[in-house]
């Protein structure tokens, strides 16, 4: 097995406070009450040391990543929840529970500490109604500026009628130029623009040739994911909409990250050879899902709508072939139960493993062509090289994970440090590359697509030999689900885009009491800035194209 | 094309027309190059009768250029549409058009949302006339399977004009070249589409009726600004 465990280097073993006991150790009387999540430690705080409160976690005890901030409105009082994990050892994990009152629900900002805090708490601010001090900048970002109320929150009435504004932007930094020192332009990128993949407005502003400042706006396709799953039943009816979610063709990545956190909170045991379809199903998307981010960036980087874009097509389409032939469907597969999957592999399933095969046969030809023309290109290598750079140190800052991170040299990835399905049996690496910079999240991708046929072929082996009777695909699940009251649960799987977490609470009910999605797209998308600032708009367009955002995901 | 000297002089010209025609499409040394089914068509001359309404009407049907325009999931499944294996531009209508001044016909790949809505009024407002619209996929119907969200357009319909609506979620590339088709069989008919539910129209605040919302956001918004006001209550 190639899934060396994570060691600290010079061997000096640093024991970090991991355990329950030991953190509330550290953070002594900052903590004021406790409670149990299933997958980490809570710490309720009051809500004026949430800095402190993190502060401490990060500096001392290695909690390095923010990986989710979730809000909802209890009956008694509102509570923001801060799932923090660390980037060098994923099973590391705490929540700290931030609960404020009724009559006034306002709770300190971590942004100081973390920055991906920004957007999670601007969109708590916006769907729930906490207010957050020492915020930066506390406004709506799903919704319009003009929305009444707070969507998620209790006794909010949908029926209300809504005015929605459509005026001009204007420039944040008109008033700061000095008369002498030149002006700054204000260009409108989107929201219906080919280069931002979907309804995405970034209102940026223009020194010279420049970027002076970005700000991307999103919310364009904000279509209450969260809301649609709290209405909706564990058992059959939530699964679909994952699926919608990263529609890049990560149907099966993200509807894993549900079946994930849902199992886990049901206590429901996944049969092993349901999770050797799961792992292969899952890794065809993870494919499809790149091959889709590297044509789109040569489209953006070089405009080359005839040859690479086309050739990454033409393979996406065998991905689907595959994919329909598994499940049914070409992107929205609802393939997953909870406990399997729906169905075994199709009959006859020699065909079925020779069309694999024969896909996988292909594949390094067709890895090989995207070096030609793509890596190999000395357009696309001035225009990505150095360009877009985002350090490992604010990467992590801004919670980026998957290969964003990973082109950013941090070794993070869920399907091994913090394993699932059938991945911590198989042979395979995690890719990384130190550049730092566009054409290194571009070399991930590319390579991981390698790995993952790599992932693929041991699967379909597995598979080959699996003896006819014990080819059980489902667990034994009840028919309908009804976790126990409270109980809470924040999970996450390696989608293609990153971390793809889901954070249930359980309400006594057949229905969550809160959903919440940890979109990856979403906290990669905050980095733009940072990788932008100072670069011209066509290497802004191209970092776009390398952070591989899909709106949906994005805003939910 | 050689015709007979003894050939007596002839004064029935339709007899002189589907001889020669005859002569052109069978004859000995016929010349086969400019034989087609259209030829057939058309007859000995070279020349069309027809309405000019009728001719413009086929013309746009033969040449569609189509907005680039993604909004969510079913922009995926255009995106196939329009490349290699399906190739919508056999069609005569895979050209996507960055900007909507130089489209005829939007695609709506996906779930409106009351943000989005206002914009996509104004890029359909931003296509030259006549224009066309395919909704594709579920949410441009109805919502789709977000219909029940708080911020979803229940359909299309009710921000622009909606002429094919091609159902499924995501329709499949066949669907959508079967919806294209369809189209351009309707604007060679001079078909167009009713207007069957009432739409959101951009308006300027100060003309909306006054009522409590209207009070609440005076001090946010202009008198002048354009708005769109949504009456979810009475959203189909």
């Amino acid at each position: 097995m190639s899934l060396e465990e994570p060691t600290p280097e010079d061997g000096a073993v640093e024991v970090l406070p991991t355990e329950g006991d030991e953190i509330a150790e550290l953070l002594g009387d900052l903590v004021v009450d406790r409670e149990e999540h299933v997958n980490a430690p809570g710490f309720v705080i009051r809500p004026d040391s949430v800095q402190e409160t993190l502060r401490r976690l990060r500096d001392e005890a290695g909690f390095d990543h923010l990986s989710c901030v979730t809000a909802e409105e209890r009956e008694d009082r509102y509570e923001s929840i801060y799932h923090l994990t660390s980037f060098d050892d994923r099973q590391r994990e705490v929540s700290v529970v931030v609960p404020t009152t009724k009559d006034d629900p306002v709770s300190e900002s971590a942004e100081p500490v973390f920055r991906t805090a920004d957007w999670h708490e601007r969109e708590a601010y916006d769907l729930i109604g906490i207010e957050y001090d020492d915020h930066p900048d506390l406004r709506r970002i799903l919704l319009p500026d003009t929305w009444q109320g707070h969507p998620l929150s209790q006794n909010y009435d949908q029926d209300r009628p809504q005015i929605v504004t459509l005026k001009e932007w204007e420039n944040p930094l008109a008033d700061d130029h000095r008369e002498d020192a030149g002006d700054t332009m204000y260009v409108n990128i989107g929201p219906h623009h080919p280069a931002t993949h979907g309804v995405l407005h970034v209102k940026t502003v223009l020194d010279g040739e420049q970027v002076a400042d970005v700000d991307p706006d999103i919310g364009y396709l904000h279509r209450c994911e969260e809301q649609m799953c709290q209405t909706k039943t564990y058992r059959h009816q939530i699964m679909p909409y994952p699926d919608r979610w990263d529609y890049a063709s990560s149907g099966l990545l993200n509807e894993w990250a549900y079946a994930r956190a849902a199992e886990d909170l049901n206590d429901i045991e996944v049969p092993e050879y349901a999770q050797i379809i799961r792992t292969m199903g899952a890794e065809f998307c993870r494919i499809a899902s790149h091959m889709l981010a590297v044509g789109t960036f040569a489209l953006d980087v070089y405009g080359d709508f005839t040859a690479i874009f086309m050739y990454a097509m033409r393979d996406r389409e065998k991905v689907q072939n595959v994919l329909e032939e598994l499940t049914g469907q070409r992107m929205m597969f609802n393939y997953f139960r909870l406990g399997g999957v729906v169905w075994d592999l199709p009959e006859p399933r020699e065909e079925f493993f020779e069309l694999i095969r024969d896909f996988l046969e292909d594949l390094p030809e067709a890895v090989e062509e995207y070096h030609d023309l793509i890596t190999g290109n000395e357009i696309l290598q001035s225009r990505t090289i150095d360009t877009g750079v985002l350090p490992p140190e604010v990467a992590k800052s801004y919670g980026a994970t998957g290969p964003v991170a990973r082109g950013s040299g941090i070794d993070y990835d869920l399907r091994r440090d913090d394993p699932y399905g059938y991945y911590d049996e198989l042979e395979w690496d995690v890719i990384t590359e130190d550049g730092c910079d566009n054409f290194s999240r571009l070399l991930v991708r590319l390579k991981e697509v390698e790995e993952s046929a790599k992932i693929i072929e041991q699967c379909v082996e597995l598979l080959e030999d699996w003896p006819e009777d014990e080819r059980n695909i489902q667990a034994n699940v009840p028919r309908t689900l009804r976790p126990e009251d409270d109980k809470e649960i924040y999970r996450a799987v390696e989608a293609a885009k990153g971390e793809l977490g889901i954070y249930i609470r359980a309400d006594g009910t057949e229905k969550p009491g809160r959903f919440k999605i940890r979109s990856p797209c979403f906290s990669n998308l905050q980095t733009l800035p940072e990788m932008s600032a100072g670069e011209y708009i066509p290497d802004m367009v191209a970092s776009l194209g390398s952070l591989d955002i899909v709106l949906g995901e994005v805003d939910r | 094309m050689s015709s007979e000297r003894d050939t007596p002089f002839v004064t029935d010209d339709t007899q002189v027309q589907t001889e020669t025609r005859d002569a052109r499409m069978t004859g000995a040394g016929a010349d086969n190059r400019f034989n087609s089914k259209l030829r057939e068509a058309f007859g000995s001359s070279p020349f069309i009768l027809t309405k000019f309404d009728q001719f413009m009407n086929w013309v746009r049907g033969s040449s569609m250029f189509m907005l680039q325009f993604g909004i969510a999931c079913c922009s995926i499944e255009m995106m196939h549409t329009y490349s290699v294996k399906h190739d919508l531009d056999r069609f005569a209508a895979g050209v996507p058009r960055a900007s909507p001044r130089q489209a005829d016909v939007i695609i709506v790949p996906g779930t409106i949302v009351s943000k989005f809505a206002p914009r996509m009024k104004r890029v359909y407002d931003q296509m030259p006339e006549p224009k066309f619209v395919v909704g594709m996929g579920s949410c441009t119907i109805s919502g789709g399977p977000f219909q029940e969200g708080y911020n979803v357009i229940k359909g299309a319909e009710e921000v622009i004009p909606v002429d094919i609506h091609v159902p499924g979620c995501p329709p499949r590339p066949e669907a959508l070249i079967y919806g294209v088709a369809k189209l351009q069989q309707r604007i060679a008919e001079g078909e167009s589409s009713p207007v069957t539910v009432k739409p959101y129209e951009l308006e300027q605040f100060d003309d909306l009726e006054q009522d409590e919302i209207v009070e609440q956001l005076a001090d946010q918004i202009d008198e002048d600004d354009l708005v769109m006001r949504y009456n979810w209550a009475d959203s189909p």
